[in-house]
């Protein structure tokens, strides 16, 4: 049995820290309104006055509240994910200790022992404060990440242009790990599609530099090695220069201006005819 | 920090190890699920290696383990010889250098398969090399 | 001793790599494909690699030596169904079998195989298909 004071009434008076804990959570936050929010404060009040003891109460790093800390770290990092703001996640487990030192403060009279005892609540509530703030920002890298993820597969896309061509358009920079995947996507696309002529169009790639030209001509070389021919087209005059400038060779693969001369080139290869078709006006 | 998760030794001292020791290599890249590039370009750098190492070092160890560096888990390969060792390892990792009738792409170009790559090599006492792919590296 | 079966089609030889190919096996695919193509007079070879899941520098050699040997005999060969992996993978190790040429499957190898043909056969026109 806990015989510590400040323990006893906080345990007893839960459901008087959980309505003064809404209001406040109301005037802070004018969205306050879901049950699910509620439902994730009462969660959090119970954890955290079940693990309130008389040895935990004298310590903020007991193991103890390690369920607590589980279901802090669980809201906070779904606040981050729903777009919650850092003040109305860290207010959150502020307004919480405002509710537990207003209760304290009308059970306890003494002031000394009052404040003693609200340096103690203090002192736990603070420390699950910057974990509130570690979740918070493990919440918003799990959505950079996701994010880094959704860009890279959005931003390779490959077309099948003409029965046995290929178009891939490079949009962005275009670093190693981009390169992997562009490459891994071509050849596939390649592969299934039984396609002789692949076109990588670089008109959206800002910079090139002997490191973008290095991975271009990995894909060529790669390209070449299943079999089929890779045109890169999309050479802007800018990038004509850089390339002369830096000494890339880029002598061994076929380049076009844009992806309409590409496209040309690929039909010369495959020995195909663009024709207008011709207008007969026959009277019936 | 890297934690080893498993470890396993493998004996190479004739040529029929080679395909044996590439499908134990496979075989672990498949348990923690890297992806089939990946796959392939460690079991490639494994081949290149285990050549090596009976080549110049006239057999030797391998040691397969799986580990994790706290954000992923990854293959690491250790490959130990107690051959005649390599004098200048610095020109050995250059492109283009070999003392065999290879193309002299083995070291260098291995080095590019995978993410970190060690070397350690002392004359008349032998070689190891370390390499780590890591699973989405 | 293992050996790897070379198919005579016409003028042309077949070769289907299923395994992965250890040295002396490898060794061997490159004497008995000269040998054949000696003992057939044969045109042109193709080789399918779709099942192979690792080239090393080794095999790639080996691929590489079987593309000029067939040459200098008088062939033309092709090296078919490489893998997306297996084809970074080699870029990747500085590897870009310069000289070998390669299609996509056996029925654009084919095609491939014919066409240099009728080019080695009319002479004069100096166009090819080698990967460079």
């Amino acid at each position: 049995m806990n015989t510590n004071k400040t323990v006893k009434i906080l345990k007893e008076k839960k459901e008087t820290i959980l309505e003064l804990w809404t209001t406040k959570q109301k005037a802070e936050d004018s969205y306050f309104n879901t049950d699910d929010q509620k439902e994730d404060s009462e969660d959090f009040a119970t954890s955290f006055l079940d693990a309130l003891s008389d040895a935990t109460i004298e310590d903020q790093n007991s193991r103890g509240y390690d369920k607590v800390h589980e279901v802090l770290m669980g809201i906070s990092v779904s606040r981050a994910k729903r777009g919650f703001s850092p003040r109305e996640t860290g207010s959150y487990l502020f307004s919480f200790k405002e509710a537990l030192l207003e209760v304290l403060s009308n059970e306890i009279e003494d002031p000394s022992i009052l404040y003693k005892e609200s340096l103690k609540i203090s002192k736990i509530i603070d420390n699950m404060a910057i974990l509130t703030f570690e979740g918070y920002i493990k919440g918003r890298e799990d959505v950079i990440a996701r994010q880094t993820d959704e860009i890279t597969e959005i931003s390779t896309p490959v077309i099948r242009v003409w029965d046995g061509v290929v178009a891939l358009p490079i949009i962005g920079t275009l670093d190693s790990a981009r390169t992997q995947v562009v490459m891994e996507n071509l050849l596939q696309q390649i592969v299934e599609t039984g396609s002789t002529i692949a076109i990588l169009d670089i008109s959206g790639v800002p910079a090139v530099d002997s490191l973008v030209a290095q991975h271009l001509i990995k894909t060529v070389s790669a390209t070449r090695l299943l079999g089929a021919e890779c045109i890169i087209s999309g050479i802007r005059p800018e990038i004509a220069q850089i390339v002369v400038h830096l000494g890339i060779d880029l002598s061994n693969i076929i380049t076009k201006s844009t992806l309409a001369s590409a496209l040309q080139t690929a039909f010369n290869m495959l020995k195909l005819e663009v024709n207008k078709k011709k207008v007969t006006y026959t009277n019936s | 920090m890297t934690t080893i998760l498993s470890k396993e030794d493998f004996i190479i001292v004739k040529e029929q190890d080679v395909v044996p020791f590439r499908n134990k290599v496979k075989e672990a890249a498949v348990k923690i699920g890297m992806g089939i590039l990946n796959q392939t370009k460690l079991i490639t750098a494994a081949s290149e290696l285990v050549r090596n190492l009976l080549k110049y070092g006239g057999g030797g160890m391998v040691i397969i383990e799986s580990v994790n560096n706290g954000r992923e888990n990854g293959i690491r390969l250790i490959f130990a010889d107690k051959g005649p060792g390599i004098a200048d390892v610095s020109l050995a990792m250059k492109d283009g250098y070999s003392t065999g009738k290879s193309l002299g792409l083995g070291l260098p170009g291995t080095k590019r398969l995978v993410n970190e790559f060690d070397i350690q090599s002392t004359v008349g006492m032998g070689t190891t090399v370390t390499i780590i792919k890591w699973k989405n590296g | 001793m293992e050996r790897i079966p070379i198919l005579k089609m016409g003028d042309f030889l077949l070769v289907t790599i299923q395994v992965d190919l250890y040295d002396q096996l490898a060794e061997n695919l490159e004497t008995d494909l000269v040998n054949s193509v000696k003992k057939h007079n044969s045109k042109g070879v193709l080789i399918d690699i779709s099942s192979v899941s690792i080239i090393d520098s080794f095999m790639g050699r080996i691929l590489g030596n079987i593309g000029i040997m067939s040459r200098i005999m008088g062939a033309q060969s092709v090296i078919v169904g490489m893998q997306p992996a297996v084809a970074m993978t080699l870029v990747e190790l500085g590897l870009t079998l310069t000289g070998v040429s390669t299609a996509l499957n056996v029925e654009k190898g084919m095609e491939l195989l014919r066409s240099k043909i009728l080019l080695s056969e009319g002479q004069s026109d100096d166009y090819d298909n080698d990967t460079e």
